[in-house]
C-alpha cells in the first residue's frame, strides 16, 4: 500500500541509492562506473564492430586513414615544403605524430559531443554518463593498437632496408604516454561536451580548433627543428612532449625531457580532474536544457 | 512489508521560455536586451506553453511537493491527464533528472523502462544487441548470458537472433527488446507507457509477464499507462496526479473512480473552446458537447443501452451555406482504434437544428447506445462542400458506465469488445 510519509519518521535505515537536487561535486561514484565496466566493453565493441560492418575491406580500414594522411604529408610537407624530419625515415616520422595526434583528436572530439549524440539514449535510461566517454577513449584505443602495429611494420621494414634508427630504453614510457594523451583527451573533451550542453558554439569551435592546434603541435616537424620563444610555445604544448617521447622511444630521436614529463602529467591529471568535476556537475540535469 | 521508496517532498521545475536557447550569441543579446530594461527577445516562444490557463510566471512546477512511499512487492500505477506531471516523476525516479528539490530514497535496484530498446543499434545483430541493450538496463554481462535462452525464447525471434536488427520487422524489434527489459532481475521495476507498442497478443502477453514478476518475484513495479484497464488489472494501488501535485492514493479502483469523476463533469457540458489543435479553414468552429437524456435534460454520465441526444454547440464565424454542412463525430476506443462513425452525411440529413447569435446547434439522438462500458474518445469534424472546416481530433474523452442494454441485468465483460449488439436466440 502507498502511504503518505509525510509525517512518518523511520529510523535511518540502510538505503541503497539517495536521489537529492544537489550532489556534492566531489561525489563522482567511481563505484558505480565500475558496477557497469560490462557496458563500457560493449559500447567499445559496438563502436568497433559497426564501424565496418557493411564494408567491403572491413578493418583495414583503420589502416587506410593514417597511410593516406601520410601519403599527403610526405607530398606536401615533405617534398613540397622540405620540413626536416630530423633525419628520420619521413614515413616513420610522420606515421607516429599521425597515430598520436589521431588518437588525441579523436578522444576530444568525439567525447565533446557525447551529450548532443547521446541524449536520445541518456533521456531515457540512467546508467553513470561518464561510461559513454570512457567507452570513446578505451575504442579509440584499439585504433591506435592497430596504427601502432603499422608503425611496427614501417620499423621492420625501414630497418631492413637499411634506414638508420634506433630503439631506446625509452620505450618503456609508451603506456605511460598513452595514458597522458588518453586523461588529455578524455579531459578535454568532457569539458567542451559539458559547456556544449548550453553552448552549441563550442562544438563547432572546437572542431576547427583541434585541426589548427595540430600545426602547434610536433606532428609534422621535429621539436629540435626549432628555437627560442617557439620552442619554448611549442613545448607548453603537453602533446609535444608525447609525440617526442614516442618518437624517442620508437626510433631515437626526439627531445624529451623529464621535466617536460612531470609537465605534461600534471597538466593531463588536472585537466581530466576538472573535466569529470564538470562533467559530473552538468550530468545530472543536461536532459532538461538540451 | 519494508518500504523500498520513500519520496519526500519531491518537487521539480523548468523554466520557460528563456532557457537554454542555445548559443552564447543569444544570452548576450537577452543580456544585453534585460540591462536596457527591454523585453527578453526570446521569451516568445512558449510562454504560453500551459495547456489552458496562462500563467504569470516563467517557472513551471511540473511536480510539487510529492510524497509517498512504496511497500516491496507493491505493483503501483500512477495515473493522470497529459501534463499531469507523470513522465516527470517518472524521470526522476529512474534517475534521468534530477529533482529541484526533496528527496527519493530506494531500497535495492531500480531499472527502468521509460522506452523499449533504448539503445539498439540497427546494425548489431539480435544477439549482440540483447547483451548491449541489457547492460544499458543495468545488467551484468553472466546475468545476460544465464538469462539469454529464456530472453530468445520470450521474443520469438530465434531464427533471426544473428541477423542485424535494421532487417527486422517493427513487430520483432519491440518483442525482442521488451523481452530482454522483461527479464531485468531488478528489486524495482518502473514501466511508462511501453505497452502501447506491438500487436493485442504482445500486449496480452506484456501484461502476463508483468503480473508474474509481480506476483511470484515479490518484486515492486510502478506502472503508468492510459489504459485505465490495464492499470486496473495489474496494480493494487494507484496515485492519482494532477497538476503536479498527488490528488488521491490508494487502491486502483477508488483512484480511477476519482480520476474520472475529476475528469468529467458531463453537467455542464464539455468546453471545447480553447482547444487550438484544430484543423481546417476555421469558418467554423466546435464551442461544446452536451448529452441529454430523451426528456432532454442534462446529463452527467452515460450508460449503455439508454437514450440519449449528443447536442454540439458550433460558431459560425464566417458565413458558410448551411444545407451543406456536414458535422461528423468519430468514436475511438481506449486503444486509439475507431469504432464507429456518425455523420449527417450518412444518415441523408441536415445537420442543423437551429441557429442564433450565429451559434449553430446539432442535435443528434443516439438510440440504445450500443457501446460497452469503457473509455472513448470522440473526434469532431466538420465540412461544407468545399473544404474541411474544423477538425479536432479526440476532442473529449467519455466514459460509459455499464447499463442494462440487453435488458437482462447482464453486460457482456469489456475485453470481450466494444460494441454491443441486439441479438436474441429463436428457439
Amino acid at each position: 500500500m502507498i502511504e503518505n510519509s509525510n509525517t512518518k519518521n523511520q529510523e535511518p535505515s540502510d538505503w541503497d541509492l539517495v536521489i537529492e537536487p544537489k550532489n556534492s561535486l566531489f561525489k563522482l561514484n567511481l563505484k558505480q562506473v565500475w558496477r557497469y565496466r560490462d557496458l563500457l566493453l560493449l559500447f567499445v565493441r559496438r563502436d568497433f564492430v559497426s564501424f565496418y560492418k557493411q564494408t567491403i575491406l572491413g578493418p583495414i580500414w583503420f589502416l587506410i586513414q593514417p597511410l593516406f594522411t601520410m601519403g599527403m604529408y610526405l607530398f606536401v610537407f615533405g617534398e613540397l615544403a622540405g620540413i626536416s624530419t630530423d633525419g628520420l625515415p619521413q614515413p616513420l616520422f610522420y606515421l607516429i605524430g599521425i597515430a598520436a595526434w589521431s588518437y588525441f583528436s579523436d578522444c576530444v572530439t568525439k567525447t565533446s559531443t557525447v551529450f548532443k549524440e547521446n541524449s536520445s539514449i541518456f533521456g531515457k535510461v540512467y546508467f553513470p554518463r561518464l561510461i559513454m566517454p570512457l567507452s570513446i577513449v578505451v575504442s579509440n584505443l584499439v585504433r591506435f593498437g592497430i596504427q601502432l602495429l603499422l608503425i611496427a611494420v614501417a620499423m621492420l621494414y625501414f630497418y631492413l632496408t637499411g634506414a638508420h634508427f634506433n630503439v631506446t630504453l625509452y620505450i618503456l614510457l609508451i603506456p605511460i604516454l598513452v595514458v597522458l594523451m588518453a586523461l588529455l583527451g578524455l579531459g578535454l573533451g568532457m569539458i567542451v561536451s559539458a559547456l556544449t550542453t548550453k553552448y552549441r558554439d563550442l562544438a563547432l569551435l572546437i572542431n576547427f580548433g583541434i585541426q589548427l592546434l595540430m600545426y602547434g603541435t610536433t606532428v609534422i616537424y621535429p621539436l629540435s627543428s626549432l628555437t627560442g620563444n617557439m620552442k619554448t610555445i611549442i613545448s607548453l604544448n603537453p602533446m609535444t612532449t608525447i609525440i617526442e617521447g614516442m618518437r624517442l622511444g620508437l626510433v631515437g630521436k626526439g627531445s624529451f625531457q623529464w621535466t617536460d614529463l612531470l609537465y605534461t602529467l600534471i597538466v593531463s591529471v588536472s585537466i581530466a580532474l576538472v573535466g569529470t568535476l564538470i562533467f559530473n556537475k552538468v550530468e545530472k540535469n543536461f536532459v532538461d536544457t538540451i | 512489508m519494508s518500504e523500498v521508496i520513500k519520496v519526500e517532498n519531491l518537487s521539480k521545475a523548468y523554466q520557460l521560455g528563456q532557457f537554454s536557447t542555445g548559443t552564447i550569441a543569444q544570452d548576450l543579446n537577452r543580456w544585453w536586451a534585460l540591462t536596457r530594461g527591454k523585453e527578453d527577445p526570446f521569451l516568445m516562444i512558449g510562454e504560453s506553453n500551459d495547456r489552458s490557463i496562462k500563467g504569470t510566471s516563467d517557472i513551471v512546477w511540473s511536480l510539487k511537493d510529492i510524497n509517498f512511499s512504496i511497500n516491496q512487492g507493491d505493483t503501483v500505477g500512477i495515473i493522470g491527464k497529459n501534463g499531469a506531471g507523470k513522465s516527470t516523476l517518472l524521470k526522476l525516479l529512474s534517475q534521468v533528472s534530477g529533482p529541484t528539490t526533496g528527496s527519493i530514497k530506494v531500497k535495492g535496484r531500480i531499472a527502468s523502462l521509460l522506452e523499449v530498446g533504448t539503445g539498439f543499434h540497427p546494425e548489431l545483430t539480435g544477439r549482440e544487441n540483447i547483451f548491449l541493450n541489457g547492460a544499458i538496463l543495468g545488467m551484468r554481462k553472466k546475468e545476460i548470458l544465464r538469462k539469454f535462452e529464456e530472453i530468445v525464447d520470450f521474443s520469438g525471434v530465434e531464427r533471426y537472433i544473428d541477423t542485424p536488427v535494421k532487417r527486422y520487422s517493427s513487430g520483432m524489434y519491440v518483442r525482442l527488446a521488451f523481452a530482454v527489459a522483461a527479464h531485468l532481475e531488478s528489486e524495482i521495476l518502473i514501466v511508462d507507457e511501453v505497452l502501447a507498442v506491438g500487436d493485442a497478443e504482445f500486449q496480452k502477453k506484456c501484461l502476463g509477464k508483468m503480473n508474474d514478476i509481480s506476483s511470484s518475484d515479490g518484486r515492486t513495479i510502478l506502472f503508468v499507462s492510459h489504459n485505465l484497464a490495464a492499470i486496473e488489472n495489474l496494480c493494487k494501488s494507484s496515485i492519482l496526479l494532477e497538476n503536479g501535485q498527488i490528488v488521491k492514493t490508494g487502491l486502483t479502483k477508488s483512484v480511477i473512480d476519482q480520476y474520472l469523476f475529476n475528469k468529467k463533469s458531463l453537467n455542464a457540458g464539455i468546453g471545447l473552446s480553447h482547444r487550438t489543435d484544430r484543423k481546417g479553414n476555421g469558418k467554423v468552429q466546435f464551442k461544446k458537447i452536451e448529452f441529454t437524456d430523451a426528456k432532454g435534460s442534462l446529463i452527467n454520465q452515460l450508460r449503455s443501452g439508454e437514450d440519449y441526444n449528443l447536442i454540439l454547440t458550433l460558431e459560425m464565424l464566417e458565413n458558410i451555406n448551411l444545407n451543406d454542412l456536414i458535422v461528423a463525430i468519430g468514436i475511438d476506443n481506449n486503444k486509439a482504434t475507431r469504432i464507429t462513425l456518425l455523420s449527417n452525411e450518412i444518415t441523408n440529413q441536415l445537420a442543423v437544428n437551429k441557429i442564433k447569435d450565429n451559434l449553430i446547434t446539432v442535435n443528434i439522438s443516439i438510440k440504445n447506445l450500443p457501446l460497452n462500458s469503457g473509455f472513448y474518445q470522440f473526434t469532431l469534424f466538420a465540412k461544407d462542400s468545399f473544404a474541411i472546416l474544423d477538425w479536432i481530433e479526440d476532442a473529449t474523452s467519455i466514459m460509459i458506465e455499464q447499463g442494462d442494454f440487453f435488458k437482462t441485468g447482464k453486460l457482456i465483460p469489456s475485453e470481450q469488445g466494444d460494441i454491443l449488439v441486439n441479438h436474441s436466440y429463436i428457439n
